[in-house]
């Protein structure tokens, strides 16, 4: 169901560049079948274009960036126009870089905006995931677009780090030492990969420019694949919808692509555009300059990798010193290895399955266009906000050291609180958020039986006080009737009507036990008979109040007030 | 109008052709003159007072008398009555003029309370009486002394040089910028933005708390110059970035950006969003 668009009188210049392209590609079809396309509206769904149009500034400003910068190891003698580092040894990467900053007319904007939108991005595709995941976008027919979408999320952070990495700071240097020992905990091959990597010891004299193709080129290519194969997918799978009167799971209620959204749209990529441009005008970001030239026995107190970065230094800062030596052939750095490989990995693991994990507990196979309220799911919100605290307690632990110098506080109390709150606060968070979603629906239970309390009271002749109650409006009536109830799986049968027995019955069963507790808690909808009775009463109840003379406006003031 | 320009206001003359050179000299003397008696009360250069005259001072026996009086009083509680310690406090037998100088001068002795690491904070003794406990701590044992117009002559000292010492001996715990890190335990190494020339050479040469000694084989006297010279850079050095968020790192720039970059766009994406009524 669209809204129907006046179609005017076609305006002759746009007639004629229609038809110059429609007499040369037949394009007519397409655009006619394309540019009245409905896209439903709300603020949300604006994250994934925050993204998009970051993305697309860092692609300019990135090009400008490479127009001067020179991914080289070269040692040489810097001779630019920043007195602090003038006749200091440091490598040709770390001088371009400078010369970016100092030298090259709107080299420091540029490289400002190219950092900021950096930041942006990986955090507003990171948002954009939580809307996604908290109002159950991913399930089905969209689970593919979940799955490229953490693929986004993933290349989004390598790039970040790699392009981090490139200034070749004292910053970005440490921040690379650490990439390298990363590479060495890996067992066994840890060492050749490094080598590998590296070509020889770190730093080396091949790694800048290796990082460079890798951080212009081949990750850059694949995120415009992958963004182009998401955006097609939500073209052709259609754009999920928040429930509202006329809203169903067969339709989509908005605005057409042209003119709405193309002038919606246009519009935000300029407001992105022009914040982006004046935060980088007015704040420093990755002040290099500062740093001075990575040298690799010098470091500095507060070093820290940028924001995405972070949870996993906090990881690696949480981790117990756990070596394990095997005799004569390795050492085993669980110290490193857990925080930063397996830490990780399962955790994007699980995050990119999680659409196919919750299908199994809930064998929900419908597929679904209508948005969930995080509410009416309190599992799924619930272990949302769960992964999410455990994601923060690692996060803040990768800042402490700037926590305790901020707030005077010791470092190891910071990071044995913060050990502590890894493993008793997510589940704590869970607890929490579904009690919370239980009783919000309770709440709408409430709204749709007894309507809205106005704040008036009324004084009956009997001397009873009661407040009078309006039916919900329309609006908001579609919007608390659209919950649909969690399914619950039967109970599997151990052989079926032949006497056979059923394979996997084991899984079957944790399955059918997985989907109890996801569903159980819920509070039933009320049955269309409550809910006629209930009407009844909210009406009954109003002519009451009509009889005693209350008139049934916004502003009537409480009949009661003057008692 | 008329009534207007007969009244005595200050703007009647401000299109006068001497009006500029008004203006100027009374701005260059202002400037000046509040200079001068900036000038007086501390030599900005060094950090040392000009109007005291720290050599004769601690030669001087009336003052280390004095010393004495004033140690009796503030500091014997803890250090014991010959500076020879207690279970309270360590001896200051041999720590010489310039640790006391630096401990009195920075506020951190006396100690306000104890705990993991004894803070900066505003000073109880002048300056004088602080020079006056130096030079009795001083007559007991040789050890350190205060540095010298000489050694604090760090004006022609070399910055680039500074920077490069600054990252490979101190930035480890005061951080790039100098604005101080966390150590183990709730020590830390302090910002140096308040650090005075002076109290920057005293420091390296005695090793305050959990800092290292630099001694002059270390770093010579002309490296100490260059490390005050980029730290006195690095506190009023320009930021052409912008804003600078305290130089603290990625911190402060990920803070920055979750509440007010994302902020501003949530807010723009809401504005959009809303429906036109």
């Amino acid at each position: 169901m669209s809204n129907s668009v006046n179609q005017g009188p076609i305006d002759k210049s746009i007639d004629g560049t229609v038809k110059y392209l429609d007499d040369r590609f037949s394009t007519a079809g397409f655009i006619k079948r394309n540019m009245r396309k409905v896209f439903p509206d709300h603020w949300s769904f604006m994250l994934g274009e925050i993204a998009l149009y970051s993305f697309i500034i860092l692609l300019l400003s990135g090009t400008y960036l490479t127009f001067f910068y020179k991914p080289s190891m070269l040692e040489i003698v810097y001779d630019g126009s920043y007195l602090p580092l003038k006749g200091i040894k440091m490598s040709e990467a770390y001088a371009s870089t400078l010369e970016i900053s100092f030298d090259v007319r709107g080299g420091l904007l540029m490289r400002q905006i190219h950092h900021w939108a950096a930041l942006l991005f990986v955090a507003s595709v990171s948002i954009h995931l939580l809307r996604v995941f908290f109002t159950g976008a991913f399930r089905k027919p969209r689970e593919i677009n979940w799955l490229i979408g953490t693929g986004l999320l993933t290349l989004a952070i390598f790039e970040g780090f790699s392009g981090y990495s490139l200034p070749d700071d004292l910053l970005s240097g440490t921040g690379l030492r650490i990439a390298s020992g990363i590479v060495l905990a890996i067992p066994v091959v840890g060492t050749y990969a490094s080598y590998l990597v590296f070509g020889g010891e770190f730093p080396g004299l091949d790694f800048m420019s290796r990082l460079y193709t890798i951080h212009v080129l081949l990750i850059p290519g694949i995120l415009l694949g992958l963004i182009t194969a998401h955006l097609m997918m939500v073209w052709y799978q259609k754009h999920t919808q928040y429930p509202g009167p006329g809203r169903t799971n067969n339709n989509v209620v908005g605005y057409p692509l042209l003119p709405v959204y193309m002038a919606k749209a246009g519009g935000f990529f300029f407001i992105v555009f022009g914040i982006l441009v004046l935060v980088s005008a007015l704040v420093t970001i990755n002040p290099i300059w500062a740093y001075g030239p990575y040298i690799p026995d010098q470091v500095t107190a507060g070093s820290q990798p940028d924001w995405y970065i972070g949870w996993l230094d906090g990881s690696t800062r949480l981790m117990p010193n756990w070596e394990i030596t095997i005799p004569g052939l390795f050492t085993l750095s669980l110290n490193v290895l857990i925080p930063t490989l397996i830490l990780p990995g399962l955790m994007f693991t699980i995050l990119g399955l999680y659409p196919w994990i919750e299908q199994w507990i809930t064998g929900d196979k419908r597929a679904h266009h209508l948005l969930e309220r995080p509410r009416n799911n309190p599992n799924r919100t619930g272990l949302g906000v769960m992964a999410l605290t455990f994601y923060a307690i690692l996060w803040i632990s990768g800042g402490n050291d700037i926590i305790a110098q901020m707030l005077n506080l010791s470092i190891n109390a910071i990071t044995i609180t913060m050990r502590a709150m890894l493993i008793i606060a997510p589940p704590i968070a869970f607890v929490i958020t579904k009690r919370i979603c239980l009783s919000l629906q309770h709440k709408d239970k409430e709204l749709l039986l007894h309507g809205e309390p106005t704040g008036r009271l009324l004084r009956l002749p009997s001397g009873e006080f009661i407040e009078i109650h309006e039916p919900v409006s329309d609006a908001k009536r579609a919007v608390l009737l659209s919950r649909t109830e969690l399914p619950m799986l039967p109970v599997p049968a151990s052989h079926d009507a032949n006497g056979v027995k059923t394979p996997n019955l084991w899984a079957k069963k944790l399955q059918r036990r997985l989907s109890h507790w996801w569903s159980v808690d819920q509070v039933p909808l009320p049955t269309v008979a409550e809910l006629e009775s209930a009407t009844e009463h909210t009406l009954h109840e109003l002519s009451e109040a009509q009889e005693q003379g209350v008139e049934l406006t916004k502003d009537t003031p409480a009949p009661t007030s003057n008692h | 109008m008329s009534t207007n320009r007969k009244t005595l206001k200050l703007s009647r003359f401000r299109k006068h052709p001497a009006a500029i050179l008004v203006v100027l000299l009374v701005g260059l003397f202002t400037t000046g003159g509040l200079y001068s008696v900036g000038a007086n009360a501390a030599n900005k250069m060094t950090g040392r007072e000009a109007v005291v005259d720290i050599e004769s001072i601690m030669s001087d026996p009336a003052s280390i008398d004095q010393g004495n009086r004033l140690f009796a009083t503030g500091c014997a509680t803890c250090h014991g009555l010959k500076a020879q310690g207690t279970s309270d406090g360590p001896t200051l037998i041999g720590v010489g003029a310039a640790s006391v100088h630096f401990q009195v001068a920075t506020g951190r002795m006396p100690m306000g309370a104890p705990g993991a690491q004894v803070m900066r904070k505003k000073p109880i003794y002048s300056e004088e009486q602080s020079l006056q406990l130096a030079a009795y701590v001083a007559s007991l044992s040789p050890g350190p002394a205060i540095p010298t117009d000489e050694q604090l002559d760090w004006m022609d000292a070399e910055l680039a040089e500074g920077g490069e010492l600054f990252r490979s001996n101190c930035a480890q715990c005061h951080a790039f910028a100098g604005r101080g890190g966390a150590l183990t335990e709730g020590k830390y190494a302090p910002s140096l933005m308040l650090a005075t020339p002076i109290q920057i050479y005293e420091a390296m040469i005695t090793g305050p708390q959990a800092m290292p000694i630099f001694n002059d084989k270390t770093l010579t006297v002309e490296e100490k110059q260059a490390v005050i010279k980029y730290i006195e850079y690095l506190k009023d050095s320009p930021n052409p970035g912008g804003l600078e968020l305290g130089r603290y790192g990625p911190v402060t720039e990920g803070l920055f950006l979750f509440t007010i970059v994302i902020g501003a766009l949530i807010a723009a994406a809401i504005w959009i969003g809303v429906k036109a009524k």
